[in-house]
């Protein structure tokens, strides 16, 4: 490994940041975030103070994990790549075989003591597959590369959408369809692929769909129809985030929130909370947080040393966008409700440490760069 | 494992570079985005802010009604007939109990809960909207309060809630007059619904169903205040944001004196009848009984079955026989009839036929019996109404005829609504030619004529009529309808009803008033009258007629029945009167079906009225007052 001729990086003093692999910027901007999250789930738990203590705990315990993963230097990652790939596949499998049944989908593998989601080790060794895969070979990658780096992306896509679990396999696909986009998948494929999916929709539509798929696709696009079952978690959501107005009703004053009005208030849709007691200002402020995290992503994967790391860092870094995309999409009505959290923000300890170990890439990615030289 | 990558030839530069063209394409993708979520979120947020507000407001805001104090019901001084009492209900909150079915173990030690309270209690439970109480036990006594009570700090999500019931303290000796009041029906709330008045019932759950609860609903409901409370996703109450204070109903002041309505009731003994007092001077209800009756509490809170089927008795306690018993005036009317014949100069002061105990029309063979066998002898208008000579009146009748007998009789109210103000009324019949035609399509008999001398025949009238002619009779024309409101308290305060006076009769010589007057007199105060034996003890002095009808089954819807034929046979006993002679202050109509001679057994009724009235009136009346020694004297002057 030691064979690296790249000489664009020039030496800097190691800060102690450095030694311990932490990236400052971007530790701030999680931190920040992860301070919103204590603040809304506050009131949107009705001042639960056991709620705060556990979030607590898997701050604390996400920002440790983080911080073993950011010692651990992306050729370790690059090592283990295809192996735990393999096994999460085989996880998969047998969660679908197997796995046990929670709130009508089959995501979790129970081991008497825990209870174990495949897909969440999946969302991690995706990219981490594709990067390395697509980095076997000269850039920009061949058609041949490319269609195998979808295949590999469509497997655990699949698997996890048949649980069924379609946010997961959104986030999922999405990863590795970043790593290959960032690894400079051509243009035309690019375009043969967007022809291909809107094709595939009519299909889909008036083949694949069974009745109830359709009706909710219908209650998304319309949820007035529907007031009172698909529709009412969308439409309660709106009032929240309307109601806010531009300086929202202070904090613990949402009567959406407080009142129980609107479901899910501490999970999928903080957001909401959010906007109804901070308005468009505090909606605008952590746009601006996510927007720092995600240019500081995209900054250090620039910086990167070798394409491999550039792709993973990227990839992770959209794909955090993605989550927060998908979940305000979801909220405020632009996106059909499909179950993603508000990252970093939404109350839960899974999704975070997931998250929070992309993240440790990222840093291990930055900090990591100068050893080979 | 890196062998084959080496292979390749790598241009770092142009990867990283191409690396920075995708990464400044997917950031510009990334803002794209985020100003999309921006837009739609400025239009959630800024342009549709005011709706969304609404909207936010009516889910958590809600309006609740809470009912207002229906008015308290007083007698003419001030004594409660209606009020509203606390009833206690032991109520639980499903949602915040633990264990409903330990919670109610444990209420059971406390207080006596039937095995059917129970039953009825989990159904409604799983019926009940979240959140909402349940009743688990109503009407709990003192002592089952005080019991939960002190242990309800044990027993969350219960509660004791006390809700105003209405109250008759007087119970059944007032509940024709009273009426009472119930759940409202469906039918009710039809009504309601049409006349647009759901906002000002939208938290009653009791309207007036008879009498003057019915009469006077809208004066006694008064008008709801609300509640405008902070309410979660399950119609939890939080606080309460607005309250305006219902505004309660009036109070009602009746004519109506409680103690005679109560000496009245007594007096009646639970036989079949009706007794009504009038203040001839304005209309007033003094009293007005129907008898057998029954206890108004019980519809309050929803009468069993049981109670109810009790109440179809063949005595028809249900009925009002004061305005809806349509019974033979009979001999009552003999005044009235002698007054037509005067005014129409069939007889005068002075004229007198013989009575050989029987009427006979010119060749008809048929007889019409006096009540007297061996008849009166010579008798004169005086005699004739002091001893109740039937043939007198035959002949009269005959000679007036029909037209004129009805056309007079109108004045006084016959065959048509007093208009007193409960809305149990009939109006009972005053045979005309036209009557007869249209009811039997039949014509005009003069055998049918002679009959009507005595108050018979087709003729009918109600208590409440009989009480209303005597007045007129009694202030020598004065016509007023019978009012059991006497004021209202509301807003405006004390609100004095004025009396309804109508057209006053008019006679041609207005001393034919006081022949019949006189009449009167004598029936009670002549040592030949019908009644004299009755009111020689009296230390006032009254006037009346005795009435004794010839019948079979009385109030006009009454069914046949065979068992009691024998006594349902006797005759109706009957009495007119008022006190005192000069200056009337009361008017009385006595009734008792099956009961015998009027004189003897409805008159005795008559004297427990007026004995009640002119022994307390001085303490209310004190300016009406003169001493029986004057009224001798005046009566002594008049002959």
């Amino acid at each position: 490994m030691g064979n690296n001729n790249s000489n664009h990086g020039y030496a800097r003093p190691k800060s102690l940041a450095n030694k311990i692999h932490i990236d400052v910027p971007l530790l701030c901007g999680l931190l920040a975030l992860m301070v919103i999250s204590m603040v809304v789930i506050y009131g949107a738990s009705g001042q639960s103070e056991r709620m705060i203590e556990r979030q607590t705990i898997h701050i604390g315990l996400s920002l440790f994990i983080m911080f073993i993963v950011a010692q651990c230097p992306p050729s370790t990652m690059r090592r283990w790549a295809f192996p735990v790939f393999a096994i999460g596949v085989v996880l998969l499998v047998f969660t679908l075989l197997f796995g046990h049944v929670g709130k009508g989908a089959q995501r979790w593998i129970d081991f008497h003591f825990f209870k174990f989601q495949p897909s969440e080790v999946m969302k991690l060794i995706l990219p981490i597959v594709v990067a390395h895969y697509i980095t076997r070979y000269a850039l920009p990658p061949k058609l041949k590369h490319v269609a195998i780096g979808f295949i590999i992306v469509l497997i655990p896509t699949l698997l996890i959408a048949k649980q069924p679990d379609l946010g997961t396999s959104i986030l999922i696909a999405s990863s590795g369809i970043f790593a290959l986009f960032l690894a400079g998948m051509s243009w035309r494929i690019i375009t043969a692929l967007g022809v291909a999916v809107s094709a595939f929709i009519p299909v889909l539509w008036y083949f694949l769909m069974h009745d109830y798929q359709r009706r909710r696709v219908l209650t998304f696009l319309n949820p007035e129809s529907d007031p009172l079952n698909s529709g009412y978690h969308i439409i309660q959501s709106k009032i929240a985030i309307g109601s806010g107005g531009i300086f929202g009703k202070g904090w613990l004053n949402g009567t959406q929130s407080q009142l129980e009005f609107l479901p899910e208030r501490h999970t999928d849709f903080i957001f909401s909370v959010l906007s109804e007691e901070f308005g468009l200002v505090g909606v605008i402020g952590l746009l601006s947080v996510y927007l720092f995290v995600i240019s500081r992503g995209l900054y250090i994967a620039a910086k990167a040393q070798d394409a491999f790391a550039r792709i993973l860092a990227g990839a992770i870094t959209l794909t955090f966008f993605v989550y927060v995309f998908v979940n305000i999409g979801m909220v405020s009505g632009l996106l059909p409700v499909v179950g993603v959290p508000l990252p970093l923000i939404s109350y839960g300890g899974t999704s975070m440490i997931s998250l929070m170990i992309g993240f440790g890439i990222i840093m291990s990615i930055h900090t990591h760069r100068k050893f080979n030289k | 494992m890196f062998s084959r990558q080496r292979t390749h030839i790598r241009n770092n530069t142009a990867e990283s570079n191409l690396f920075t063209r995708r990464a400044i394409i997917a950031f510009f993708g990334v803002c794209v985005l985020v100003g999309i979520l921006l837009i739609n979120l400025y239009n959630i947020q800024v342009n549709s802010h005011e709706s969304y507000q609404t909207r936010a407001n009516g889910n958590r805001i809600k309006l609740i009604p809470t009912p207002p104090n229906r008015g308290v019901i007083f007698d003419r001084n001030g004594v409660i007939l209606a009020e509203n009492r606390p009833v206690h209900s032991l109520e639980l909150v499903a949602e915040q109990i633990k264990d409903i079915k330990k919670t109610v173990a444990s209420i059971a030690e406390i207080i006596a809960l039937s095995e059917e309270a129970k039953q009825r209690f989990f159904k409604s439970v799983k019926a009940q909207r979240r959140f909402k109480s349940v009743v688990l036990k109503s009407r709990l006594t003192a002592e089952e309060v005080a019991k939960i009570s002190v242990q309800l700090h044990r027993l969350p999500g219960v509660k004791i809630e006390a809700r105003l019931k209405r109250y008759y303290p007087f119970g059944e000796s007032l509940t024709h007059v009273m009426g009472y009041v119930g759940r409202i029906t469906r039918k009710e709330q039809q009504a309601i619904i049409d006349k647009e008045q759901e906002a000002i019932y939208a938290a009653t759950r009791d309207i007036g169903k008879q009498g003057i609860e019915k009469y006077y609903q809208e004066l006694l409901h008064g008008k709801p205040g609300y509640k405008e409370v902070e309410v979660n996703n399950r119609g939890r109450i939080f606080r309460v944001l607005n309250e305006q204070l219902p505004e309660h109903g009036q109070d009602l002041y009746l004519n109506i004196d409680i103690n005679i309505q109560q000496k009245a009731y007594e007096a009646l003994a639970g036989r079949r009848g009706s007794v009504v007092a009038l203040d001839p001077n304005n209309g007033a209800v003094l009293a007005m009984v129907s008898s057998p009756s029954y206890d108004p509490n019980l519809f309050v809170h929803g009468i069993s079955s049981k109670e109810y089927k009790k109440l179809l008795s063949p005595d028809k306690p249900l009925i009002n026989r004061a305005t809806q018993g349509a019974y033979p005036p009979a001999s009552t009317i003999k005044q009235l009839m002698a007054l037509v014949a005067l005014e129409e100069n069939i007889v005068t002061e002075h004229t007198s036929i013989d009575d050989p105990g029987w009427y006979q029309l010119p060749n008809v063979k048929r007889k019409f019996k006096d009540h007297l066998a061996w008849g009166h002898g010579k008798v004169d208008v005086y005699k004739a109404m002091a001893k109740s000579c039937d043939t007198y009146f035959y002949d009269i009748a005959y000679r007036l005829g029909i037209d004129k007998i009805s056309s007079f009789m109108y004045q006084f109210g016959f065959g048509e609504y007093t208009g007193v103000d409960i809305h149990e009324e009939k109006s009972a019949i005053m045979p005309s030619r036209g009557w007869k035609r249209a009811r039997h399509n039949q014509p005009w008999y003069v055998g049918d004529t002679i009959s009507l001398g005595i108050g018979q025949s087709y003729w009918t009238a109600t208590p409440l009529q009989l009480a209303k002619s005597t007045a007129i009779v009694a202030t020598s024309g004065e016509v007023f309808t019978p009012q059991i409101l006497g004021a209202s308290q509301g807003e405006l305060g004390l609100l004095q009803i004025p009396a309804d006076d109508s057209q006053p009769v008019v006679l041609k010589q207005h001393k034919h008033w006081r022949i019949a007057q006189k009449g009167m007199w004598d029936v009670v105060n002549d040592p030949g009258g019908t009644a004299y034996n009755v009111f020689k003890s009296a230390n006032y002095v009254s006037a009346g007629k005795t009435g004794t009808a010839q019948v079979i089954g009385m109030a006009e819807d009454e069914e046949y029945d065979e068992t009691k034929i024998a006594e349902r046979h006797r005759d109706n006993a009957m009495y007119v009167g008022y006190a005192p002679y000069i200056n009337p202050e009361i008017a009385v109509s006595v009734t008792i079906e099956n009961a015998g001679g009027g004189g003897s057994n409805a008159a005795p009724i008559a004297k427990i009225i007026f004995d009640e009235y002119m022994n307390n009136r001085t303490l209310s009346f004190d300016n009406k007052l003169t001493t029986v020694n004057q009224q001798v004297e005046q009566i002594n002057g008049q002959q």
